[in-house]
This record gives structure tokens, sequence and C-alpha cells, in this order.
């Protein structure tokens, strides 16, 4: 049955250095608290798997905590590049990053391979793209049926996967809706899984096919609310866009970046006080707009 | 009447948007893509399906999307799936008739490059990487692909193929053995190219109004091939524009730009 922790309990109690770190939500829901507070708590040499790497690790690279990134699409949606996980891919800064490169489709096979306790997953996919080239856990089968020729890619399977969900109930109960992305597969796929949750409630409204992970397959679930900013949780919050834009700059030089985290991030107790920080300093910037 | 005055941009879009017929089932990339299918479906294809890769079926969003997965799509939609499904039942499953994409780079048998430019392992710039388009290009019955024209990016050779076009044209892409048929026509700034039939190298087709065609032949990094019978693309209608600047100007401030 999953605890009902604090984050910075939860992360100390879930994920440790070194280990393979699945923090998903696709452009939805992203469990951006808890990036925070593992950088918060200096984990260190994580392989970090996440299909879009979105600001979340943009911020864990950029701070040295990774030592290896598995990935199907590195960019800042709708903006343009990831700065930090650009420049420790071109520059291996502030240390290498090994990276594992996938698609979407692929990633998504591998996830559910995961789930389903099965040593690979299979799909019709990276047909005349490069990707098998460098990536050697990309492989093509014949099936044994029609002697097709199909991709197969290895299983994930996270030490910890780390999600984000709209609500949970006193027994960590979680039920996610909107687009749900890889979370369930993430979640069954590894040994141990966080869920951020917007609130604990008394009772979680659900309907046969809601998405519900029931307590009993998390190990931990944490209330905070806000806790997927600048990304958005449907029913509380809109996605911030602004704040992806003005990422761009944060991020774009190195000292700028650090400075960045270690005023908003390092140097704050918390998500809520990341967050009361932040519109204050917003407060002072005319152009800003800060949702929920 | 005088003509509509309008941008290159908005040219390309409207000429991609007329490539999308009413009722057609469209798995949209994000951007160009998104905007050009989004102005067919509120003007000639009111039918259209819009796929979004974020598992969003049927999305009819009234402002255009910054991200793949915007709380829009989620809300317009007729059903939101989780990311395996939609790949493998709605992609994979050849529930798809067209497939919308960008690129950073192209070359002549429509090979699109969105990983790195230079060498893989020591890059000069890192791009994103594939997302969702290696399995669009493979498995959606036909593609069409959106990029602005420039030597840069039309170029003689990819640094990598990150989605497949023709490989290296005639029948190699049909000999992998891919569901999906391919490209069936870029849409630039400038004009639109289509596989000439036994080749697959990519010709020059049509120009957009007042582009000529030595204008496209030095936007291009390689010899470019031109149709005997060029055409001209017909100028954005009044109406056509009237709709693109309404979504666009809706989108601006849904998103706090300007407004």
């Amino acid at each position: 049955m999953a605890l009902i922790l604090d984050l910075a309990a939860a992360i100390r109690e879930f994920v440790r250095d070194g280990d393979t770190v699945a923090m998903e939500g696709f452009t939805h829901l992203i469990p951006s608290a808890a990036g925070h507070e593992i950088l918060r708590q200096r984990r260190r040499d994580l392989t970090l798997v996440r299909m879009t790497p979105d600001l979340i690790y943009d911020q864990l690279i950029g701070m040295g905590c990774a030592r290896k990134l598995v990935f199907s699409w590195g960019g800042n949606p709708g903006v343009g590049s990831l700065h930090r996980l650009r420049d420790a891919i071109e520059r291996g800064w502030p240390r290498p990053l090994e990276i594992e490169e996938h698609s979407h489709a692929g990633m998504a096979v591998a996830y559910a391979a995961g789930a389903a306790n099965l040593p690979f997953g299979v799909l019709r996919g990276y047909l005349g793209s490069d990707l098998p080239k460098y990536n050697p856990r990309i492989k093509f089968i014949e099936c044994p049926f029609t002697g097709e020729r199909l991709a197969a890619v290895p299983a994930i399977r996270p030490d910890v996967a780390v999600v984000h969900a709209q609500q949970a109930d006193r027994k960590g109960n979680v039920l996610l809706w909107g687009i749900v992305g890889v979370q369930k597969e993430v979640v069954m796929a590894s040994r141990r899984s966080i869920v951020t949750v917007e609130e604990i409630v008394d009772h979680i409204e659900t309907r046969p096919n809601s998405v519900v992970l029931p307590g009993w397959v998390v190990s931990a679930v944490c209330e905070v609310a806000g806790g997927a900013f600048p990304s958005y949780a449907l029913g509380y919050y809109p996605r911030d866009n602004s704040f992806y834009r003005r990422w761009d700059e944060i991020a774009r030089e190195r000292q700028g970046f650090t400075e960045w985290i270690e005023r908003h991030v390092m140097a704050t107790a918390d998500f809520a006080e990341f967050r009361r920080r932040l519109v204050a300093a917003d407060g002072r910037r005319p152009h800003q707009t800060a949702n929920g | 009447m005088a003509e509509p005055q309008y941008s290159a941009d908005e040219m390309m879009t409207v000429a991609a948007a007329r490539m999308l017929r009413d009722g057609a089932v469209c798995f949209v990339g994000i951007g160009l893509p998104s905007a050009a299918a989004n102005l067919a479906r509120l003007t000639h294809a009111p039918e259209a399906v819009l796929i979004y890769e974020s598992g969003t079926i049927g999305a009819k969003p009234s402002v255009l999307p910054l991200s793949i997965g915007d709380g829009e799509l989620a809300e317009t939609a007729d059903s939101v799936v989780s990311i395996a499904e939609i790949f493998a039942y709605w992609l994979q499953g050849c529930r798809v008739d067209v497939g919308f994409l960008g690129a950073a780079q192209i070359d002549r048998f429509a090979n699109l490059n969105t990983t790195v430019v230079g060498d893989y392992r020591s890059p000069q710039v890192r791009l994103p990487g594939a997302g969702g388009a290696a399995e669009i290009a493979c498995n959606a019955r036909e593609v069409l692909i959106m990029l602005r024209q420039s030597k840069r990016a039309f170029v003689a050779k990819l640094d990598f193929v990150t989605s497949a076009g023709y490989l290296d044209g005639g029948d190699s892409r049909e000999k992998l053995g891919m569901p999906g048929r391919g490209p069936r026509a870029v849409i630039t700034d400038l004009g639109i190219l289509t596989p000439d039939p036994p080749t697959k190298e990519l010709t020059l087709t049509s120009l957009h109004p007042g582009v000529t065609t030595e204008q496209a032949i030095a936007a291009t990094g390689w010899p470019l091939k031109v149709a005997a019978n060029l055409a001209r693309t017909a100028p954005p209608s009044a109406a056509e524009l009237a709709v693109l600047r309404d979504l666009n100007q809706r989108t601006a401030r849904a998103h706090g730009e300007g407004a």
C-alpha cells in the first residue's frame, strides 16, 4: 500500500544515487516539483529516462545529476532548444552525458514491455532511419509467423518511476485524466514509484474505465498542489506557455542558469516556496503572466 | 478588385492546407503542419480528423497549440488515449491517411533530418530528435512535408536520416516493406515539390505567385529538377487569409503574445 509522504521524504526514501529514474508526463502532468526535490537532495549519477526531457531534465542535466539520458524528443516544446541538454551533448558541460536515443513509438513499446514483464517490445518502426545505426539497442527481428522484419527494443525497467496526477485518496489510490501519456506503463514497469498529486481527497470519483493506479502498485503518494508547473494539470490549471518561453532565456547561458537554479530551487525549501518566489519576481516584470 | 496582400509563410500554410482533403485522418506535427491542418479543418475540410501524438484523436482546437499536448487539444478531442495506444493501434494500425511533418533538413528524396547537424557523436548542432516522426513516415498512408526552402534546409546529403522518405530513390522505400507510400508533396514558402514517379526525386511542380524558378533553384542545395509543365499556385483567397489570420490572432492572444 502506498505511503502518504511529504515529497522530500519520498525522494529521500525511494530515489538513490546511480538509479535509473523515469519521470514521465507527456506535456501534461510533468512532475516538476519532484525534479526540484531531486536537485535539492543532490542525487548523482542518475540514468534519466523520459520521452520528452522537457525543462525538468534540462535542469537535472545542467546541474550535473545525470550520467546518461534515454529519450526520444529533446526540445522545448513550441519554443526551440533545451540549452542545458544541448550543452551537455555538444560540449560535455557540466559533465559528459551518454545518450540512448529512440523514437516515441519505440519508447512507448519499451515501457509497455517493461510493464508486461517482457524482455522487449516490438513495432513497425525505425525503418529507413539512422537511429538503429547509432543505438545498438534497437534491433530488427524476423516474425516467427510471417517472416516480416520488425523492430525490437529492450524493455525499460526503471528503478523508480516518478509521475504527477490530479488526485489520490487517503489509501493512495491515484486518479488521473486528460493526456495520460505513458504514466500507467512507467509505474507498472518500475520497481518503485512516486506519484505527486494536486490534492489528496476523501474519495476519488472514478468510473469503470478511469485511469486509476491502485495504491498497492505505488510506493509513495505526495500531495504537491501545483506540482506540475509550468506544465499543467487538466481541471486545475493551464500550461504556463510564457514560462516555457522564459526558460529559453534562463537556460541559455551556463552561469545564468546555475544562478537561477541556486536562487530558485536550491535556496528554497520546497515547491510552494519556489512558486512564491517566482511570483514575487514576476510582480516586478511587466510581461510575465503566472497561471495557477 | 485588388489582390489581397500576404506573406510567404501565409502562402505556404494555405498551399499546404489545400492538400488535406475533407474527411482525411491526419497525424499532425507541431508548428507549421499544425497551422495548415487546422486551417484546412476551418475552411474546406471540416470533417478532417486531427490526431496529435499526445494521444488526442479528433482534436478541434480553437487556438493553435504551443506544445503537442496543450490542454486545448485534450478538451476538444473526440477521445484521448495513451501514448502506447496512439502509436500502436492508431498509427501502426494503419488508421492514418496523412502524416503531416516538418523538419530541419530534407534531401532530394524527401528523407528528413530532425536529429543532428554534423557528426552524431560530436554534433555541431544537436536538434530535438525523432519524436513521433520516424514511425509517422513509415506508417501513414501518405506524408505531407512543410518547411521553408533554403540551402541550409534543402541539402545534398543529410548528416542523419531521422525519418525515411524515399531513401535512395526508385524502389528503395518499397523494398524495405513500409506500410505507407511515402511523401506526396513538400510545401515550402517558394512552391510545391513532388516526387517524380519512377525516380522519386523531388521536382518543383508549382511555384507560388511572384516567385521565380531561379529563386527556387538558388534555395536548393542540389540541382533542382523543374517540371516541364510548372504550375503557378493560386494565391490565398480573401476567405483563406481571413480564417488563417483570425486563427493566428486568437493563438497569439491565448499564448500571451502582444495582443
